[in-house]
């Protein structure tokens, strides 16, 4: 079961990385989500895997899931979506502004931008 | 007064005229008036103390770990600068009032001059070396707001900057010199410090600390080569330069230097370093002055001369020449104050104050020309007025004093800056009141207004007072002395006096005065011959240092930073895997301690359907709503694993969270485009893809590693989970650790939350009232709409469903401290009731039914929670303890109250009020781009008469 999470925490790692190089705001915000998933499970498997254990102070129970991992990640959560809010709000003020979601500014406008175009690896972006 | 009083009321009569303005100038000026005077009167209370020989002292630990007290400390030096400045201040003020123009902020001027007064003050009052640190960057701080107080003049703003630049870096070796002299004796506190001085001399750290303490003193007191802030400081209104740049701050290193004399002087260091710069700046200050046609200019440059003089008196180490300093700081701010004050009233009448403008000012402005006439032969050295006396001293002293060559180089330098000062007095005199009345000044010039002239003229009659009978001043001049050399050197024995004689200072003077009048008379060649000479621009030099600087950090900033997020997000995964793959190769992992936990068909199922979303998402996110089903499919799966794992309250969390989410990316999908154009190479997404690949096997084996072994050191969970039910009355510890053992976290990240929220509300306000706003309006959707914008079936089953999703949310709420839930997730519940009418109805319609603003929500629940901590205040408790108890009404069961369910309940209100003020102001985009309105709720409803409705 242990290799199971790990390698789900990985896949979304890896997915959320890919995206998150992306040069459109979109997926660099699900990217984030995804990375976020992936921090979250992470954490949250520090308290090590127990399953139908009560969650919850029982009588005559002897052992319990570990709380503070989930405390922890419980306000991670919550904060998390403050987080992809303000992304996504930036992210869309920006394409409303400038009618263009890249994320590396645009083309012409600015000479960081021009200096940025050759940044890349030639290819256009 | 209390010491801390003098010291304090400046500061908080600094707030005052600000709000006095809107009743008048006069009320304005008023206050800043009765503020110094207050200050004044507090200093003069404790006259008599320090008078009688006694060091007035006060002190409260600030941080006394670091050595930080703040420690005040009143003796004769102190309370002579301290005099100065609420002295010379109180005259400022006066001339301020009338010489500020309507057009003006007066409040604003008079609250950075009463905020430079209080800093002034604090340096000279301060026994505590760290606390004057302080005071002394606010005195830079301030003088650069008042430099640059008309920020309409380029010359201000470069002026101001260029002012900070100087003297903030002196500032920054002082700090040094500072902790190091402190470390040296063992002590900030300069009472003991000065008491150190062999300790002190002997270290190793002398030399270093005695460079960044001058260091310091020199570019406050604009001695050479950092002399030439200051002119460029006068294009400050002329009271702030006739305050600060004459009479007060630029005397604060010379303050400092008198200060630490006892300590730091009588070294070779200290007196090529003292005696050498004091002397070159005294004859280049000079020199350069006389060649200045603008007044104030010209006297600038005399006040670096000056400055330069009273330094190099410092440096020689004899108590004679402290005598002499001191005497000339209290002369210098009489005459120097009074022509700076002088040189604005004729910028203020004649609207220049070029000199070659000017001229035939004595019949125009006759009170004006006796006042300036007084100041300038004082600061020309003339017999009968006070700068004579100082000067005939500082000469004396220069015949003693040989610094390198032969034994007449000091007396000749001396007698060539004396000579150059006169001439420039004369100068000013001369071109500009004496000569033909002209018709082309740019405005009629006459003498100002009583209040404007009083200031200079009270001034010049105490040049003249101490001039004459200079007896009065000796007693405070040797009790001054006294207090700056504290015993390290013999009083010296000197009387003042306008007739010693016929001696060598004599005669110096004499040469030095004729040779200024003999240089007037050449003054036409000479200028010609001074324009023609290749002197270096100050300003030009200090602004190439700057661009210089710019580009270098340009060139290394640029580098890493130049805009591009897909790079910084790149270098920062590329470090965090570097650094993890370090970390595993040098490491040494043991080996697995704990049991693997058995698979069983549901787990694998679900694994599949994650990773299957997740891939699927990699390869399909360029349509974008596809990639938000993708997404919500691993969001839902996580929030499975979570129940799968024992933790209810997180599944419920994330399934909420991932609700609103998927909500939120769905309206901004309204607006962004609904497909990723293929833009990156294969080189580049290989690129990419090897990154990633690295970060997730990182992940993965990090994560294996970790679940496989046991907790190396104990965990805290131990004590949560014992004391949740004793000490917090919560059967749910996941809630209790939330609302109780953490709640100061918590508490932290509701207000986060909410700060959020605003974030998103004020950038979408900017986006609505700003050039956005018409294209919103203009904009076509890039999908046709539904022509059922708010279908009947939705509309009724999202109406019946809300009293329904409330009380589950409330349950929810009730149950949290004992059974999984809590306000996080009640919150949540609830906002996801409430989008769901905005959904089903539309905006107007559930904006009309919302009766109270979503940030007042925000507000009351951070303000509960906060009440709710700082109600365990009353009881003697820490901030946030809880209390809890079981109550029974008759008919109902036991239950429990604690005071964390009102925490709670300030966390459900924060998370409700912020993921709702965030999901309103998306959709308030929408709304206003969709220029369909509709009249009802419900686009189709059987129960409305068409016929009734269309007539």
């Amino acid at each position: 079961m242990e290799y199971l999470v790990a390698s789900a925490i990985g896949v979304m790692t890896a997915a959320g990385t890919y995206l998150v190089l992306r040069l459109r705001t979109f997926p660099v915000i699900v990217g984030i989500s995804l990375l976020t998933y992936a921090v979250n499970v992470f954490l949250f498997s520090s308290g090590r895997l127990t399953i139908g254990y009560p969650p919850v102070l029982m009588d005559g129970a002897e052992n319990y899931a570990d709380p503070l991992p989930q405390a922890l990640v419980l306000t991670a959560i919550v904060i998390s979506f403050g987080m992809t809010a303000v992304a996504v709000v930036i992210a869309l003020a920006a394409y409303l502004a400038g009618d263009d979601d890249r994320i590396n500014g645009i083309r012409g406008r600015g000479p960081d931008t021009a200096r940025n175009e050759q940044d890349g690896d030639g290819t256009a972006s | 007064m209390s010491l801390f009083l003098i010291v304090a009321v400046p500061f908080i009569g600094a707030l005052l005229p600000g709000l006095m303005v809107r009743a008048g100038r006069n009320a304005c000026a008023y206050v800043t008036f009765g503020t110094t005077l207050l200050a004044l009167i507090g200093l003069i209370s404790q006259a008599p103390a320090v008078i009688g020989g006694e060091v007035v002292m006060a002190s409260v630990p600030w941080i006394p770990q670091i050595g930080l007290n703040a420690a005040l400390m009143l003796d004769g030096l102190g309370l002579f600068f301290a005099a100065l400045i609420l002295g010379i201040g109180l005259l400022i003020i006066t001339y301020a009032r009338f010489y500020l123009s309507r057009e003006d902020n007066m409040g604003e001027f008079f609250a950075y001059l009463l905020l430079f007064q209080g800093a002034m003050v604090g340096i000279v009052l301060s026994d505590n070396i760290l606390l004057l640190l302080v005071f002394w960057e606010l005195t830079s701080l301030s003088s650069f707001l008042l430099i640059g107080y008309w920020k309409h003049l380029p010359a201000g703003r470069q002026g101001a900057r260029m002012a900070l630049t100087v003297t903030g870096m002196g500032g920054l070796a002082m700090i040094g010199g500072m902790l190091l002299l402190g470390r040296i004796a063992g002590s900030f506190e300069l009472s003991v410090i000065l008491d150190n001085r062999e300790a002190i001399q002997q270290s190793p750290l002398y030399l270093p600390a005695l460079l960044l303490i001058l260091l310091g003193c020199f570019t406050k007191s604009a001695q050479f080569p950092f002399h030439f802030w200051l002119p460029h400081a006068m294009s400050a209104p002329t009271p702030v330069s006739a305050y600060l740049h004459s009479a007060t701050m630029v005397k604060a290193g010379i303050f400092l230097m008198a200060r630490m004399w006892p300590v730091l002087s009588g070294t070779e260091a200290w007196f090529y370093l003292v005696t050498g710069a004091g002397l070159i700046t005294m004859v280049i200050g000079a020199i350069v002055a006389l060649f200045k046609d603008d007044l104030k200019a010209l006297l600038a440059f005399s006040t670096i001369s000056h400055l330069g003089l009273i330094t190099m008196l410092l440096g020689t180490g004899t108590s004679f020449g402290v005598l002499a300093a001191m005497f000339h700081i209290l002369n210098h701010a009489t005459f120097k104050a009074s022509l700076f004050m002088t040189a604005g009233i004729v910028d203020h009448e004649a609207h220049t104050r070029q000199l070659p403008a000017l001229g035939g000012l004595r019949k125009l402005m006759p009170i004006t020309f006796v006042i300036t006439t007084v100041a300038a032969l004082s600061m020309a050295g003339i017999p009968l007025f006070n700068g004579f006396l100082s000067k005939e001293m500082m000469l004396k002293e220069t015949l003693k004093t040989q610094i390198a060559g032969p034994e007449w180089l000091v007396p000749v330098l001396a007698v060539i800056g004396a000579l150059f000062s006169a001439a420039y007095s004369f100068r000013l005199i001369a071109h500009g009141f004496f000569g033909p009345v002209r018709d082309d000044y740019p405005s009629h010039p006459h003498d100002p207004p009583f209040g404007m002239w009083a200031p200079p003229a009270i001034l010049a009659v105490l040049v003249l007072v101490i001039g004459i009978l200079p007896t009065l001043a000796e007693p405070a001049i040797f009790f001054i002395t006294g207090a700056v050399i504290r015993g390290a050197a013999e009083t010296p024995d000197y009387h003042f006096a306008i007739w010693h004689g016929v001696n060598v200072p004599l005669a110096m003077s004499g040469i030095a005065v004729v040779g200024g009048l003999v240089v007037l008379a050449l003054y036409s060649p000479l200028a010609r011959l001074w324009a023609a000479s290749p002197i270096p621009y100050a300003k030009s030099i200090f602004d190439a240092i700057i661009a210089a600087l710019v580009s270098t950090a340009e060139l290394v900033t640029l580098k890493l930073h130049n805009g591009s997020f897909s790079r910084y997000a790149a270098f920062f995964m590329v470090a965090v895997v570097g650094a993890a793959w370090y970390a595993w190769a040098t490491g040494a992992p043991g080996g697995s301690t704990r049991e693997m936990t058995p698979v069983n068909a549901v787990a694998v199922a679900g694994w599949l359907m994650l990773v299957a979303a997740t891939l699927a998402l990699v390869a399909f996110h360029r349509n974008r709503f596809f990639a938000l089903i993708l997404m919500g499919i691993a969001g839902l799966m996580v929030s499975v694993g979570f129940a799968y794992f024992s933790a209810p309250d997180l599944a419920m969390t994330q399934i909420s969270v991932e609700v609103v989410t998927i909500i939120l990316l769905l309206l901004a999908l309204n607006f962004l485009p609904n497909r990723t154009p293929r833009e990156s190479g294969t080189g580049r997404k290989l690129r990419d893809g090897v990154v990633a690949i690295a970060a997730g096997l990182g992940t993965a084996g990090l994560s294996a590693h970790l679940m496989l072994r046991d907790f190396v050191e104990p965990s805290i969970s131990e004590y949560h989970l014992a004391n949740s039910y004793k000490g917090g009355g919560g059967d749910n510890v996941v809630n209790v650790i939330l609302v109780d053992f953490r709640g100061f976290d918590t508490f932290g990240e509701i207000v986060v939350l909410g700060i959020a929220a605003l974030v998103i509300y004020a950038l979408t306000e900017i986006a609505l009232n700003g050039p956005i706003r018409a294209r919103l309006i203009n904009r076509r959707p890039d999908k046709p709409l539904a022509g059922n914008q708010h279908p009947l079936m939705m509309v009724v089953l999202t109406r019946f469903l809300m009293p329904v999703a409330l009380m589950v949310g409330i349950y929810i709420f009730l149950r949290g401290h004992n059974a999984p839930g809590g306000g996080f997730i009640a919150g949540l519940v609830f906002a996801i009731a409430v989008v769901m009418q905005y959904m089903a109805s539309g905006y107007e319609w559930a904006t009309d039914r919302q009766r109270y603003p979503y940030h007042g929500i925000i507000g009351a629940g951070i303000g509960i929670a906060a009440l709710t901590g700082v109600g365990s205040w009353f009881v003697g408790q820490p901030f946030l303890t809880s209390a809890f108890g079981y109550f029974r009404i008759p008919p109902m069961e036991e239950f429990e109250l604690a005071t964390a369910m009102a925490f709670d309940l300030g966390v459900f209100l924060a998370v409700l009020g912020a993921v709702m003020l965030s999901l309103e102001s998306f959709s308030k985009l929408a709304q206003r781009s969709d220029r369909m309105k509709e009249d009802h709720a419900i686009s189709i409803d059987p129960s409305r008469d068409p016929e009734a409705e269309s007539a």
